[in-house]
């Protein structure tokens, strides 16, 4: 099994300007994916659950807020961060092509693989 | 036309549909049976995820449940919406760039051990037949209740139908069937919905009505369902944490479904049906989008019935009771044992004094039989003044069987709000449509766990690729015999093992597949070792409290909610262990890299066109 013989034909992952684009786009995504899971936490968990009891005191309309947030609230957050991160993340995803189909234009027609260096 | 007339009409209508996109989707190759060739429009896999994704339960019985546990039933339904922001975080996008058919698939080559795809394997086995009994029973029982027709026969029936669509089409055919019954099951499920808050709040859209004044009262329906529940014994309708449902429980038990959901693998598989990582992205939104429109709907419908079906029961006589109570007595669902007084009351466990007096129970698991002894001791009982017979109430409450069975809630509600006779039969329809849609996903797990991962990954990996679609089919059709058995010859512990479904998931799939994502230095062992402690520790948990009569010595978490301590097991475990394992493979970590790197390092790998492949 192979992955990168396929791979190979459209990018080489060994050039350092594309290991640093792609650790660019990867650091941005982390960023991104964390955000919205604090986010996911504070709605669902906090709101929803820890602090349920005590938003119970506060009311949206006819709704105890905490009530609201468990039962309604925090699904509607839910979907919204899906859309955030699908807006988010594939605007960057197109960035990233851009820049990387800056270096396939510029780079030499026969690529030299260098050996795989290990970056942890 | 009667009811029974209509239901015919639309299952038999919705069925010929099913067979008809069957046929223009049939398929030829392994990739159009396992992936449906990857062809999948996002917005299209998202209406087949969220049909794929709500069940019989999730259709017949979820809203019933919110009635029952108020603000505790928020569990269901922050647990199974959360997990879809952790899958769409964590999961789909990346799984979709690896590009292969199933989760051990991901599993297996991430650690380069068939020893942890076998583990993932029984795992992905398990957990779909769990699901799938609990489907087919569905299926047998909407036909029992609403065409009168036998349980075996209708699961018979229920059978057949996903055979053929599943076998022809396979993925390909489940997924453009299941856009289909998202239609039925959605429609189905809203107009009882918006009629019944039309007719209470005067508001058409429920989740505003949930929150609006009564139109006779003039108070807050929340408000007011409150005061009821109070006065008859029931903890109060938004109240937080009462009995059982602690806090910690509650956020366990979130935790637990929402980690669980992120790794149930006919959820997972959905997402390598797109053509890119940015269309399993927005299947990803457009999955949670539809499957939202019926949670954020099922508790508006749960407040609305449970506050009707109070109303108008507690205090009736009985030529006051409405008709939907007569028609869903034969049943069995609700059943009246009077004191004495031809008035009816409904009290609830709260009040120990008031829950002696309840009058309102259902028939579960009773054989009718053994149901008409007790009524006739019940009546004797008050004849005689109590000298002779029995209490039958007592005899209920002590077999756990007071208040009315939970269905009841969505499958009443039409009569309730007094709807046409074609919009009963249509709730018939969209209750078969949510059991099926689910079923024929699980199925096709099922057979691409044993066909693909097993026969062409581990037996045989020189088979062909005619052989293997042969194969495929073959599986598909036994696994849809042994559902179906398991419909017919239903083991007692099917409603049980749901927590142990999403407990397993939960324990063992996630993290396996999160840290195989993010780190690359997690190797073999560290993982293989994790998913075992977190699988042992949560089944030894759930078997040992539920049949075992062991106590909840984890801090007092119970059953539904250990996934979650199984799942920080699995975990620490992993992560404990790491240091002191080599790392993965050079190839392992340039695959992971691949994995990370979105589209622009052009298409996904396309695993049948790759070399050695």
């Amino acid at each position: 099994m192979n992955h990168q013989d396929k791979t190979a034909e459209n990018i080489d992952l060994h050039d350092p300007r594309i290991v640093q684009s792609i650790d660019r786009y990867w650091r941005k995504n982390m960023l991104i994916m964390v955000l919205l899971l604090i986010i996911w936490a504070v709605v669902g968990l906090g709101c929803g659950v820890l602090l349920a009891d005590r938003l119970n005191h506060f009311a949206l309309g006819g709704f105890p807020l905490g009530f609201w947030f468990a039962q309604q609230g925090s699904i509607i957050v839910f979907i919204l961060l899906i859309l955030a991160y699908c807006v988010l993340l594939n605007r960057l995803d197109a960035q990233h092509a851009q820049e990387l189909q800056q270096y396939r234009v510029d780079r030499p027609q026969t690529p030299n693989r260098r050996p795989a260096e290990r970056e942890d | 036309m009667s009811i029974q007339a209509w239901t015919f009409l639309f299952v038999g209508f919705t069925f010929c549909l099913y067979l008809g996109i069957a046929w223009f989707s049939r398929v030829q190759d392994t990739e159009g049976f396992y992936v449906a060739g990857r062809g999948v429009p996002a917005i299209a896999n998202g209406m087949a995820t969220a049909a794929d994704w709500m069940s019989a339960a999730s259709f017949i019985s979820m809203a019933g449940l919110i009635a029952t546990m108020g603000y505790a039933g928020g569990v269901y339904l922050m647990g199974w919406t959360g997990g879809y922001v952790l899958l769409a975080l964590l999961l789909a996008p990346y799984l979709r760039k690896f590009g292969h058919y199933t989760v051990p698939d991901f599993i297996g080559d991430r650690y380069e051990s068939n020893v942890a795809r076998l583990v993932a394997v029984v795992c992905a086995i398990f957990v779909s037949f769990t699901y799938v009994a609990g489907q087919m029973r569905g299926v047998g029982i909407v036909f029992s209740r609403f065409l009168e027709v036998d349980i075996n026969v209708g699961v018979t029936i229920g059978m057949v139908i996903v055979f053929v669509y599943a076998t022809l089409g396979g993925m390909k055919g489940i997924t453009w069937t299941q856009v289909a019954q998202y239609w039925i099951l959605i429609t189905a499920f809203l107009i009882p919905a918006i009629a019944i808050s039309i007719r209470l709040t005067g508001q058409p859209i429920p989740q505003i009505g949930m929150g609006s004044r009564l139109l006779d009262e003039g108070v807050f329906l929340l408000e007011k369902l409150d005061q009821i529940h109070t006065d008859l014994g029931f903890a109060a309708y938004t109240e937080t944490f009462t009995g059982s449902w602690d806090k910690l429980n509650v956020f366990c038990a979130v935790l637990a479904l929402m980690v669980g959901t992120a790794g149930l693998p006919h959820v997972i598989v959905r997402f390598y049906t797109v053509k890119t990582v940015r269309a399993a992205r927005w299947s990803a939104f457009w999955a949670l989008a539809f499957i939202g429109v019926l949670y954020l709907t099922a508790p508006a419908t749960a407040a609305f019935a449970r506050y009707y079906m109070i109303q108008s029961l507690h205090g009736k006589s009985e030529q006051e009771l409405p008709r939907w109570f007569n028609n869903w007595e034969k049943t069995g669902l609700i059943v009246w044992l009077d004191d004495g007084d031809g008035r009816l009351e409904y009290f609830g466990p709260q009040d120990p004094q008031k829950f002696s007096q309840n009058e309102v129970f259902r028939m579960g698991q009773l054989a009718a039989s053994r149901f008409a002894q007790i009524r006739a001791e019940h009546q004797q009982w008050i004849d005689t003044g109590g000298t002779e017979g029995e209490d039958g109430r007592q005899v209920m409450r002590e077999l756990q069987l007071a208040g009315p069975d939970r269905d009841i809630i969505v499958l009443a509600t039409p009569e309730m709000a007094e709807l046409a006779n074609w919009i009963v039969a249509l709730v018939a329809a969209g209750g078969l449509a949510a059991a099926l849609s689910t079923a024929s996903g699980l199925l096709l797990v099922i057979s691409s766990s044993v066909a693909h991962d097993l026969y062409y990954r581990v037996l045989n990996p020189a088979a062909t690729e005619a052989r293997r679609l042969r194969v495929g089919r073959i599986v598909i059709g036994f696994s849809v015999v042994i559902a179906g058995l398991f419909g017919i010859f239903p083991p007692g512990f099917v409603s049980q093992v749901v927590a142990f479904a999403f407990g397993l998931a939960a324990s063992s799939f996630f993290p396996a597949i999160v840290l195989g994502i993010f780190s690359k230095r997690v190797g073999t062992i560290p993982a293989t070792a994790g998913m075992i402690a977190g699988i042992s520790f949560t089944a030894y948990y759930i078997i040992g409290s539920v049949y075992g009569g062991m106590s909840n010595w984890c801090f007092g978490i119970g059953p539904q909610g250990i996934g979650a301590v199984g799942m920080l097991l699995n975990f620490a475990t992993t992560v404990g262990l790491t240091p002191f394992f080599p790392a993965p493979s050079t190839q392992v970590q340039d695959l992971i890299k691949n994995m990370r790197e979105p589209e622009g390092a052009g298409p996904a790998v396309m695993i049948e066109t790759a070399p050695e492949h």
